[in-house]
């Protein structure tokens, strides 16, 4: 029922953001281009498939992505305050970028920025990981206090980044963390969408598992789950996918913290639910944020993640208290 | 079933086990006692495959316990700890059903629901199934993760103080428990505060103290006040119980100050 209910919003909300813009198309104009029947306007069809429906798909895979790295993450370390961000995921590929803007390598050609971005992400949450471990097994806690170290030690180096790079890095730095998904083109789609998929397919896999981990640690073992190897998984899934994510698309808070909440609210907290619906939850949302991004101010492309703050932020406080008392508090 | 073979813990430079040999035998009622800080949770840790042993060995039907897979270890032996919260809203029944997490796959699947509604019936929280966990009280808490451990229907089953927070009757309820698995041919480990409690259910009685096993025995022989006043270094009465003839363990208890 939940599943059918965001699959059409799904397609309801690719559909009509594919046509609404500053040149904008009508909803039977979108379907007829995806049916592949030839559109009246030539400039339509180029513009549709150019520009609005890389876009579309890509706000899709990077919101599939933080949705279901927000439940994984919640999930794996039995806490409801985690989100990717806390393993260094995105402070990391922060300073991958910014090293490539500030020093304008483009060794990849346009791939430079997303390329360093994706690297450093993956570097920076192996070392959380490797440097939370003690006596082959890591803990919650210490865990997140790693990721609060290295996300401050990534945070002083863009910092650092900043003050050294010029005027127009400095811009540029700005509004990468912003986060946006303005300049989506196919090519990067399609570098993108294998990365998502690993991450979907590999957190589908875990997800009955997880139920286990919010019993503890010790508990879950004593249940017979290998704790280690399923922690291992999940942060190679929520590196590589949310690396990939936010290398093209920059730093969108919110959606991997507010989504697997907002559908814990309605289906509960077992995990083989919640995972796959983070998934489509998180697409729906950050598709529907792009749409308001782009539409709210004429001619003007709002930040994404600035929207998806703004607007998730009291829409997420206003949905705690009204559930506090019914869900029993947060242990 | 379980045992230990010379376990010693050393954690931060403390011995907490200081070479201790037991065994759960078929049947048993094993009840470990001590003032705190013994080591008897240690050991129960050290057996359950938590704790790194610094020296001998903790034994599971023939194996070391690290050497068997986490699931096969789980088809063996339940464990209840002392400190069960749970971090998400799950209904109890989801939570109860989680003890089944180990027989995903085999043939035991069949039992996953006679076993949950047994585990539910038997710790008397049937009527709580449909509540979200977090919002029981300590000692509802405390049987539902009793329940999980039941519905894992393995031979043997440590429970590490699993009455600390119950009532009377809930206590009385959780030893019957214990024991009418150990005589479906399975085997108990219990930790346990309760001295009279501990006397009048063990099949058999271990005393641990600063991380040695002093005594090991019927209660009737270790539950001596001699022994017991030695151990947790206050005066201990013991005197059989009038009409079972049990040993009831007392402490000392006057107003005055203590010489």
């Amino acid at each position: 029922m939940l599943f059918a209910v965001l699959v059409t919003a799904l397609v309801v909300v690719s559909v009509v953001s594919a046509g609404a813009g500053q040149y904008g198309l009508p909803v039977s104009d979108v379907v007829r281009a995806l049916l592949d029947k030839p559109l009246a306007d030539p400039f339509a069809e180029g513009a549709l498939w150019a520009v609005r429906f890389p876009r579309v798909v890509m706000s899709l895979l990077v919101g599939a992505v933080l949705g279901v790295c927000g439940a994984l993450m919640q999930g794996s370390f039995g806490n409801p305050l985690a989100e990717p961000g806390v393993v260094g995921v995105s402070s990391g590929a922060a300073v991958g970028a910014c090293l490539s803007i500030v020093f304008g390598w483009t060794f990849l050609g346009a791939f430079t920025v997303p390329g360093l971005a994706f690297a450093a992400g993956l570097v920076t949450t192996f070392s959380v990981y490797a440097l939370s471990r003690s006596s082959g097994r890591t803990g919650t806690v210490s865990m997140i206090l790693t990721g609060v170290a290295v996300n401050a030690v990534a945070g002083a180096v863009v910092a650092l980044l900043m003050f050294i790079g010029d005027q127009a890095a400095r811009e540029q730095i700005v509004f990468w963390q912003l986060g946006s998904v303005a300049g989506a083109r196919w090519s990067y789609v399609w570098v993108a969408l294998p990365l998502v998929a690993i991450t979907a397919l590999a957190s589908l896999v875990v997800a009955r598992r997880l139920d286990l981990l919010s019993l503890g640690d010790r508990q879950a073992r004593h249940l017979g789950v290998d704790v280690e190897r399923l922690r291992l998984v999940v942060i190679c899934a929520v590196a590589i996918g949310v690396s990939a994510a936010v290398s093209y698309a920059g730093i969108i808070s919110f959606v991997g913290l507010v989504v697997p909440h907002l559908v814990r609210m309605v289906v509960g907290p077992g995990h083989r639910v919640l995972v796959p619906a983070s998934l489509l939850g998180g697409a729906v949302l950050l598709a529907a944020a792009d749409l308001l991004a782009r539409t709210a101010v004429r001619y003007a492309d709002l930040p994404i993640g600035m929207v998806t703050a703004l607007i998730g932020g009291p829409f997420f406080f206003w949905l705690l208290r009204r559930n506090r008392t019914k869900a029993g508090g947060w242990a | 079933m379980i045992a230990a073979v010379g376990v010693s813990v050393r954690v931060g430079g403390a011995l907490l086990v200081d070479d201790v040999s037991l065994e759960l035998g078929v049947g048993e009622v094993l009840v470990l006692v001590g003032p705190n800080g013994a080591g008897k949770s240690t050991l129960l840790g050290a057996l359950a495959g938590d704790v790194a042993v610094a020296g001998g060995e903790a034994v599971l039907d023939g194996r070391g316990v690290g050497q068997w897979r986490a699931v096969e270890a789980a088809r063996r032996r339940g464990v209840l700890v002392q400190q069960n919260s749970v971090s998400f809203p799950f209904d109890v029944r989801a939570v109860v059903e989680m003890g089944r997490a180990p027989w995903r796959g085999t043939d035991a699947e069949d039992e996953d629901e006679v076993a949950v509604a047994s585990a539910l019936a038997d710790t008397g929280v049937e009527h709580l199934a449909d509540r979200a966990y977090p919002t029981l009280s300590g000692g509802e808490q405390a049987r539902v993760a009793l329940a999980r451990v039941l519905a894992q229907r393995t031979p043997v089953i440590l429970l590490d103080e699993p009455t600390a927070a119950l009532d009377v009757q809930h206590q009385e309820l959780v030893l019957s428990l214990a024991h009418r698995h150990a005589g479906n041919g399975g085997g108990v480990l219990v930790v346990l505060h309760d001295l009279s409690l501990a006397a009048a259910h063990a099949d058999r009685v271990a005393v641990l103290d600063r991380g040695k096993l002093v005594a090991i025995g019927p209660p009737a022989e270790v539950c001596t006040a001699d022994l017991l006043s030695a151990v947790y270094r206050h005066p201990v009465e013991v005197f059989p119980h009038p009409r079972t003839g049990a040993p009831v363990v007392l402490p000392v208890r006057s107003r005055e100050e203590q010489p």
